[in-house]
C-alpha cells in the first residue's frame, strides 16, 4: 500500500479492501450518532457521565469476552445499566461527579479482573480500550446501522423538550415537561451511542467523537440545528481523514481521529479568540 | 379564624383570576403558612414580600401546580392549578445561564412557546415570529441573536421575561427578578413589568425583598411572614395597625417623607428608608 499524490487512486486502492469499506461505513454511522448525541452531552455538561458509561461498558465488555459473548452485548448491557442508574438518581445527577467517579473506578477494576481471568489474548482488552475499527465485521456494521436508527429517531422525538430542559431546567419543569422521562430517554440513547462509538475510538478515546466535535460546534454556531450539523461534520471529517491517513501509515486510527478532532477544536478556539469582537454593554440596558 | 387584612374585597368573585380560601401550604411535617385568603383580578400588579424562607416561593409553587395545598383551596380561573398550565409564564429565582452557553437568545424564547412539543420541527415560521414579537414587547429585539452566555443580568431578565410572555400567559410569576440588578436596571425592569401588566392585561406576581421601588406601580401586596399572609392594597396592608392585628405582636410601619416604608418588628426589616 503505497501513497501516491493521486488522492482518487489512493481512495480506490484503500476501498478495494473489504475491512476498509466496513471501517468507513461503521465510522460514518458512529460519527453521525456521536456528533448528534454529543451535542446534547456538551450542552448539558454531561461529558463526565458519558465517559462513565463507556467505562461501565468496559466492565460489561470484559465480562462478555470472558463469557465468550460478543463484546458489544456487554458494552450495551453495562452502559444501559449505568444510564438507568444515573437517570434514577434524578435530574441533577449529571452534576454528581463524586458518585459517578466512584462507580467508574469500581467498573474499571471489575473490567481489569475479568480481563485477567480471561485466558485468551490480551488484544481483546486492548481493542476495547483503544478501539478496533479496522476489525469491524459486516454484521457489526449492520447492527450499528440499526442502533443509529433508534438513536436518531429517539433524539428527533425528544428534540424540543430535551433542548428546552437542557437550557432552562426550572421553566421546562414548570411547563409540565416530564423531566425524569426526558432525562432517562436521553441517558439511554447516550449509553447506546457510547457503546457503538467505542468500536471506533475505544473506551478511553470516546471523547474524541462524543465531546470534541460538539464542543467545537458550540463555539462556531449559536443555533442548535446548525451546531448539530457542524458537530456531525467534524466527527465525520476526523473519522474519514483518520482512516485514510492511518491506512497509509503504521500508526493507529484512533490516534489520528483524536488528533484531528483536537486540532480542529484548537484551531476554532484560536481563530475565535483572534476575531472575537469585544462586547460593549448596551447603554440603555 | 381567618385573618384577612383586605376586608373590602370579596373573595371568589367570578372576575377574579386567582383566588385562595383558607389556604394552608407547606410540607407534611411543616406548615409554611396558613389560612391565607386572597383574590387577584386581571391586569393587577402584585408584589410578594417577606423575609427569606417565609414561603414566598411556596406560593408560586402552589400556583404552578408543583406543590399541593395542605388544606384550603387555591384556584386559577376557578380551577385548581395544574403543572404545565399555559396560562402562566414563570421566571424562576436565581435563574442563571452558564457563561459558556453559546446559544442565541431567540432560541430560548422560541422554546418558551414550543419547547413542550414532541418531535423535531425547528423551522416553524410562526414560532419565530411569536418569539420576535415577545422580544420586541420587552425591548430586546437587538438581543435576539446574541448568545445567552454573554448577556448581562438585566439583559437576561428581559430574555426570561420574553420567554415567559411568548405563550401569551394571563399570569406572570416573577421570582426575585430584581435581585441581581443595580438601581437603574431595577427601575427599568419594574417599568417594563408595569407596561406588560397595563398593556397586555397580564396579572403579575413579583417576589421582591424591598417593596419601596415597587410602590408606585402596585395594585396589591402580599406580605408573607411568620406563617401568615396579609393581602390587600399597599396602603391598607402596610400599616402598623393591620400588621399588629395580624401578627399579634407590635409591628411598626415607618414612612419617610418620600413615601418609602420600613416594617419593623417581624424578624427583619423589609424595606429601607431613603
Amino acid at each position: 500500500m503505497t501513497f501516491s499524490l493521486n488522492i482518487l487512486s489512493d481512495l480506490m486502492q484503500m476501498l478495494h479492501y473489504q475491512f476498509m469499506v466496513n471501517a468507513f461505513e461503521a465510522g460514518t454511522i458512529v460519527s453521525i450518532i456521536a456528533g448528534v448525541t454529543g451535542y446534547f452531552v456538551v450542552l448539558r455538561r454531561s461529558a463526565f457521565t458519558a465517559h462513565a458509561f463507556s467505562e461501565i461498558g468496559f466492565a460489561g465488555a470484559a465480562a462478555a469476552v470472558l463469557l465468550n459473548v460478543a463484546p458489544i452485548a456487554g458494552l450495551l448491557g453495562g452502559s444501559i445499566m449505568g444510564g438507568l442508574a444515573i437517570a434514577a438518581l434524578g435530574r441533577r445527577a449529571t452534576n454528581r461527579d463524586t458518585q459517578i467517579g466512584i462507580v467508574l473506578a469500581f467498573s474499571l477494576g471489575m473490567g481489569l479482573l475479568f480481563i485477567s481471568l480471561y485466558t485468551g489474548y490480551a488484544t481483546e482488552a486492548y481493542s476495547i480500550l483503544f478501539g478496533e475499527i479496522l476489525g469491524v465485521s459486516r454484521g457489526q456494521v449492520l447492527l450499528t446501522l440499526a442502533a443509529s436508527a433508534v438513536i436518531l429517531g429517539g433524539i428527533a422525538f425528544v428534540y424540543r423538550p430535551l433542548l428546552f430542559s437542557s437550557l432552562d431546567e426550572d421553566v421546562a419543569e414548570a411547563k409540565g415537561i416530564p423531566m425524569l422521562f426526558i432525562g432517562t430517554v436521553f441517558m439511554l440513547l447516550v449509553a447506546v451511542a457510547v457503546s457503538f462509538a467505542v468500536q471506533v475510538t475505544g473506551v478511553l478515546l470516546i471523547f474524541s467523537l462524543m465531546v470534541t466535535p460538539a464542543a467545537t460546534a458550540q463555539y462556531v454556531s449559536r443555533r442548535p440545528q446548525t451546531g448539530i450539523i457542524i458537530s456531525v461534520a467534524i466527527a465525520l471529517m476526523a473519522t474519514w481523514v483518520g482512516l485514510f491517513v492511518a491506512f497509509y501509515t503504521v500508526y493507529p486510527v484512533s490516534f489520528f481521529i483524536t488528533a484531528i478532532a483536537f486540532g480542529l477544536y484548537l484551531g476554532v478556539r484560536l481563530v475565535r479568540a483572534a476575531i472575537k469582537p469585544k462586547i460593549v454593554p448596551a447603554a440603555n440596558l | 379564624m381567618n385573618i384577612t387584612v383586605s376586608k373590602s374585597r370579596t373573595v371568589g368573585v367570578q372576575s377574579d383570576l386567582i383566588t385562595a380560601e383558607n389556604l394552608t401550604a407547606g410540607y407534611p411535617r411543616k406548615t409554611v403558612w396558613q389560612n391565607a385568603n386572597f383574590a387577584f383580578g386581571r391586569g393587577e400588579f402584585v408584589a410578594v414580600i417577606g423575609p427569606n424562607g417565609a414561603g414566598k416561593t411556596t406560593l408560586f409553587r402552589l400556583l404552578l401546580g408543583l406543590q399541593q395545598p395542605i388544606s384550603g383551596s387555591i384556584k386559577i380561573f376557578g380551577s385548581p392549578p395544574k403543572r404545565g398550565n399555559p396560562q402562566i409564564g414563570y421566571v424562576p429565582q436565581r435563574h442563571i445561564v452558564d457563561s459558556e452557553t453559546n446559544i442565541e437568545s431567540l432560541e430560548l424564547v422560541r422554546l418558551g412557546l414550543s419547547g413542550k412539543k414532541w418531535g423535531f420541527n425547528p423551522f416553524v415560521h410562526r414560532d419565530r415570529e411569536a418569539a420576535f414579537a415577545a422580544l420586541e414587547s420587552v425591548g430586546a429585539t437587538e438581543l435576539a441573536h446574541r448568545p445567552l452566555g454573554v448577556l448581562s443580568g438585566g439583559e437576561l431578565q428581559r430574555i426570561f421575561l420574553a420567554e415567559a410572555l411568548v405563550s401569551k400567559p394571563d399570569i406572570l410569576l416573577l421570582d426575585e427578578p430584581l435581585s441581581n440588578l443595580d438601581l437603574r436596571r431595577e427601575t427599568d425592569m419594574l417599568h417594563l413589568v408595569n407596561d406588560v401588566v397595563r398593556t397586555q392585561g397580564v396579572t403579575a406576581l413579583l417576589i421582591a425583598h424591598n417593596i419601596n421601588p415597587l410602590l408606585p406601580h402596585l395594585d396589591e401586596v402580599v406580605y408573607v411572614a411568620n406563617g401568615k399572609i396579609a393581602t390587600g392594597k399597599p396602603s391598607e396592608v402596610l400599616t402598623s395597625e393591620s400588621l399588629t392585628a395580624l401578627y399579634g405582636v407590635q409591628v411598626e410601619v415607618l414612612r419617610d417623607p418620600h413615601g418609602n416604608v420600613a416594617i419593623i418588628g417581624i424578624e427583619e426589616h423589609h424595606g429601607a428608608l431613603a
